[in-house]
């Protein structure tokens, strides 16, 4: 449903986004993940047809937003960074007035507005004027908006920020719905968000995609994934470091944490440890010696982890 | 068509939801009765024609035409809401022309709201319509050429009083450089063809054009040129704003 391909854009000398390429098919919901200015936002503002690119191409359900900006966009639902909203609507005015832009009018316009009221939950502020509405129910508002013509395409960014946890929680429940039928993008910094929402996500660092896959598979990438997390007592840190860095599959070993008469040491693979051999090994090597295993933890890896190191070297050197 | 008379729709519905309207008129009324009878001295003149009434607009529109236009562009660049509407499935053209015809219709009714000044003029004597007729035409032709005027300035910026005075600089440009007080001071200087030149691109020879009862096609084209170029030159530095 979207293509993006070798998509660039310059302000000025700076390239905010560097030929940056991917798709999205419906029934995916693709989370854009990256730090502050990393080029989420440009990127979305030239799906949406915002901003023109500098060079690359979209293509949104084969309609190219440079060429076809109006067919483009009659497919897409937008949900800008902050919401922007006008604030001298009423929500039930506002509504009514994007369905109208959107060719939505008459019999069709009232349904539509109903339909994204009750899906967004707004039905206790209808009447009331943007302005006097707090920030949950300006973005639930802003949120309104992009599904008033139940896109097949939904873009937005950072559509959870301000909100509060049961807010988040609405919304990513909101999103992942939808996703059965639509193809969406939504960018974030928020991890746990991507593992709970998103089927593929991608992470973007000045400009450039520096990872893409489902968050499992990004998960795998961590330096964390398939490790073991050991406690056991009975014995010291050393000797634990010794006959655990003996297993002929582990590379590594460190200690976590050494409080007697508890050890906590992490084993880390030498590859992938797919069947559990190095779990097995280390539970012989405990036997062996008489530890006493409080916990044994194989880890799955984690996003933050990940996050953090592919995009933490360029800002450590800023 | 239908998406510019939406996008209207909510220019004029957006002037009615706050006090800006009301205020607006009410001082529009003021002073258009305060010039005519006090400064104007319509009564005094003894005169069957509202020449009194239609001579102060250029100068009146100056401010509160700005006044109006002010936040047509600004307030969706302060707002955000730009984002938004360009990335709806409407051409910038139909924003562009829909939010300026907002504020024009909004002017018009304005105007349309001194109608009491001609009942007067035509219970008190016996003046000629055709020229008041023709003399409203005028009036809603410089409204709109000023308010074109402010949709470009407001689309410079994001604050609203920047685009006000810009807008009141410019206009009272179009204004000065046909008023024969300034011209006079200029005409020695200069040589001829351009003092002729520039008077004649004043928004004060045209509008006089009008007054006198006369519809001129080279004033009608003036004006629709004044409308037209400073339209273009807001699509221009919108889509600048976005490269």
């Amino acid at each position: 449903m979207i293509q993006v391909e070798n998509l660039t854009k310059a302000f000025g000398p700076k390239v905010a986004v560097d030929d940056v390429s991917f798709s999205v098919q419906r029934g995916e919901i693709l989370g854009f993940l990256g730090p502050n200015g990393a080029g989420k936002s440009t990127t979305m503002r030239m799906i949406t047809g915002y901003i023109p690119p500098t060079a690359g191409v979209v293509k949104v359900g084969g309609n190219d937003v440079t060429e076809k900006p109006i067919e483009a966009k009659r497919l897409m639902g937008y949900l800008p960074e902050s919401a922007p909203l006008y604030t001298d609507m009423t929500v039930e005015g506002f509504l009514g007035f994007c369905a109208e832009v959107r060719g939505i009018r008459d019999a069709d316009k009232s349904k539509a507005i109903d339909r994204a009221i009750d899906m967004c939950f707004l039905k206790s502020v209808r009447h009331q004027s943007v302005d006097t509405l707090s920030k949950g129910y300006r973005h639930r508002t802003g949120f309104a908006q992009a599904i008033i013509h139940d896109p097949d395409i939904l873009v937005m960014d950072e559509p959870t920020d301000g909100l509060d946890p049961n807010q988040k929680q609405e919304v990513r429940s909101l999103i992942r719905r939808m996703g059965q039928s639509k193809a969406i993008i939504f960018s974030t910094h928020i991890l746990e968000e991507v593992e709970a929402a998103c089927t593929r996500a991608i992470i973007i660092d000045q400009g450039k995609v520096v990872a893409n896959g489902t968050p499992n598979e990004l998960k795998a990438k961590s330096e964390l994934a398939n490790s073991y997390t050991v406690s056991v007592s009975g014995t010291e840190a050393a000797s634990v470091r010794d006959k655990l860095g003996s297993v002929i599959q582990s590379s590594k070993v460190t200690i976590v944490n050494d409080k007697p008469p508890t050890v906590v040491a992490r084993v880390f693979p030498k590859s992938a440890d797919g069947e559990g051999e190095l779990g097995r090994a280390i539970f012989d090597i405990a036997s062996q010696n008489n530890w006493k295993v409080s916990e044994i933890k194989k880890e799955e890896g984690r996003m933050d982890d990940i996050f953090r190191n592919i995009t933490l070297p360029d800002t450590q050197a800023q | 068509m239908k998406s510019i008379w939406t996008i209207t729709k909510r220019e004029l519905a957006g002037y009615f939801n706050s006090p800006v309207a009301y205020v607006f008129l009410v001082i529009f009324l003021l002073m258009t009765g305060a010039f005519t009878f006090l400064i104007g001295q319509f009564m005094d003149r003894n005169q069957a024609t509202l020449q009194a009434f239609f001579m102060w607009h250029p100068w009146i529109y100056l401010f509160l035409v700005p006044a109006v236009g002010m936040r047509l562009w600004s307030e969706e660049r302060r707002l955000g809401t730009m984002e938004l509407l360009l990335t709806m499935p409407i051409s910038l053209w139909h924003c562009i022309i829909g939010k300026f015809l907002a504020s024009w219709l909004f002017l018009t009714l304005a105007l349309v709201m001194t109608f009491p000044i001609w009942i007067t003029v035509n219970y008190l004597g016996d003046p000629d319509n055709t020229v008041i007729v023709a003399s409203y035409i005028g009036s809603f032709f410089l409204a709109g050429a000023y308010l074109s005027i402010t949709s470009m300035t407001s689309a410079f910026t994001r604050n609203q009083v920047i685009s006000f005075i810009l807008s009141v600089v410019i206009c009272l440009f179009l204004v000065l450089c046909g008023w024969p007080p300034v011209t006079d001071v200029v005409e020695p200087l200069a040589p001829r063809w351009i003092v002729e030149f520039v008077a004649a691109s004043s928004v004060m020879t045209n509008v006089e054009q009008f007054n006198n009862g006369q519809i001129d096609s080279r004033a009608v084209i003036y004006f629709l040129s004044v409308i037209g170029f400073p339209l273009f030159a807001t699509s221009v530095i919108i889509r600048g704003l976005r490269a």
